[in-house]
C-alpha cells in the first residue's frame, strides 16, 4: 500500500488570517444533465445533499456538492469515502449520458481563516467579495493570480480553495503572501 | 477594462477572467469545400471599426463559449448571448439600432 500525501503535506501559515492545506480530499467531478431527476437522485443518494443552484455549494450528511458550469458538479466527500460515493453516483446515473471522474489526487485544497479573510482572496482574484456579492454557501470558480482556482465561503467566514495540485506551491505562496501580517487594507471592515 | 456578463452562470466576468475566441457566427467549410470558400472560412475576417459580434470563453470561470455583441470603438457592449444559435437574438440586434440605426454586420442588420 502506498502513502497516500496531499500535495504539501498540511502546510500553514499565520498571518493576519491563516492559510492551511486541508490534506486529502475526496473529490469527483460530475458531469451530466443537471436538472434531471437522476442526477438529483444520485446526488441525493451519494451525499446527502441536493444538486445546488447555479454558483452554490450544498452540503449533506455525507458530503458536499458544488456547482462548476450548467453541466458540472464537484462532488467533495472524505477521501476514503471516494469509492463509494464514486458507486453510489455510478449506480444512479446508470442508462444516461453522465460521467463521473475521480479527481482528488489531481486537487490541493485551502482554507483561509480568521481575520479580514475576505481580503486575503480579494486581492488575488477578480471576484467581487463584498458581504453584500458573497455570502456563505456561495461558491466560484475563478481564478487566483495567473492560476485556475474555485472557492466557497462557510458559515464561519471561513473560505477553501480548490486549485489543481500542480499548482499548490505557487497558490499557497500567492496566498501566504496576501495574508502577511502588515498587509491589511481593511476594505471589508 | 471589458466587462461581460456569462450568459452561463451569470458572473460579470472582467477581462482577465475571459479568453477571447474570434470572430462570431462562422460557417465551417470543411473537406469538399470549394478552395474560394476553404480560404474565406479560415483567413477572411470581419474588422469593424464599430459594431462587432464575437465569440469569447469564461475560460477562469465556468469554462463555456458564449457569444458577445459590442462596439470596437467605443466599447460599449450591447449584449452577450449563448453560443448555441446561428444568429444574433432580436433583443441584442434592437439594442444595436438604438444606438447605431442602420447598422449592418456581415449579413446581419
Ligand atoms: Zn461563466
Amino acid at each position: 500500500m502506498s502513502n497516500v500525501v496531499s500535495a504539501l503535506a498540511g502546510v500553514s501559515h499565520a498571518g493576519f488570517a491563516k492559510i492551511e492545506e486541508t490534506g486529502l480530499n475526496g473529490m469527483i467531478t460530475v458531469r451530466g444533465d443537471l436538472g434531471s431527476s437522476e442526477m438529483a437522485a444520485a446526488v441525493k443518494a451519494a451525499t446527502g445533499a441536493s444538486v445546488p443552484a447555479i454558483r452554490k455549494i450544498a452540503a449533506g450528511d455525507k458530503g458536499r456538492v458544488a456547482w462548476m458550469s450548467p453541466d458540472e458538479l464537484l462532488v467533495i466527500v472524505a477521501y476514503d469515502d471516494v469509492a463509494d460515493t464514486m458507486a453510489a453516483l455510478n449506480d444512479g446515473l446508470s442508462g444516461v449520458h453522465a460521467l463521473v471522474a475521480n479527481v482528488s489526487d489531481a486537487r490541493a485544497v485551502f482554507r483561509i481563516s480568521g481575520d479580514n479573510t475576505r481580503e486575503v482572496l480579494a486581492k488575488v482574484s477578480p471576484v467581487d467579495l463584498s458581504s453584500e456579492a458573497f455570502g456563505a454557501g456561495d461558491f466560484r470558480r475563478s481564478r487566483i493570480a495567473q492560476v485556475a482556482a474555485a472557492f466557497w465561503m462557510n458559515d464561519d467566514n471561513s473560505f477553501e480553495v480548490v486549485c489543481f495540485r500542480s499548482v499548490a506551491q505557487y497558490v499557497f505562496d500567492v496566498l501566504r503572501v496576501s495574508s502577511d501580517k502588515g498587509g491589511e487594507v481593511g476594505f471589508f471592515s | 477594462m471589458l466587462t461581460l456578463k456569462c450568459p452561463y452562470c451569470g458572473v460579470d466576468a472582467e477581462e482577465t477572467e475571459l479568453h477571447a475566441e474570434g470572430e462570431a457566427h462562422l460557417k465551417r467549410f470543411g473537406p469538399g469545400s470549394s478552395d474560394d470558400d476553404f480560404e474565406s472560412y479560415l483567413f477572411m475576417r470581419e474588422n469593424p471599426k464599430g459594431v462587432h459580434f464575437e465569440r469569447w470563453r469564461h475560460q477562469s470561470g465556468c469554462g463555456k463559449f458564449f457569444h458577445a455583441a459590442r462596439c470596437t470603438m467605443t466599447l460599449q457592449v450591447f449584449g452577450t448571448y449563448p453560443a448555441q444559435t446561428l444568429e444574433p437574438p432580436q433583443d441584442i440586434k434592437d439594442k444595436i439600432s438604438a444606438t447605431y440605426p442602420g447598422w449592418s454586420w456581415r449579413e446581419f442588420q
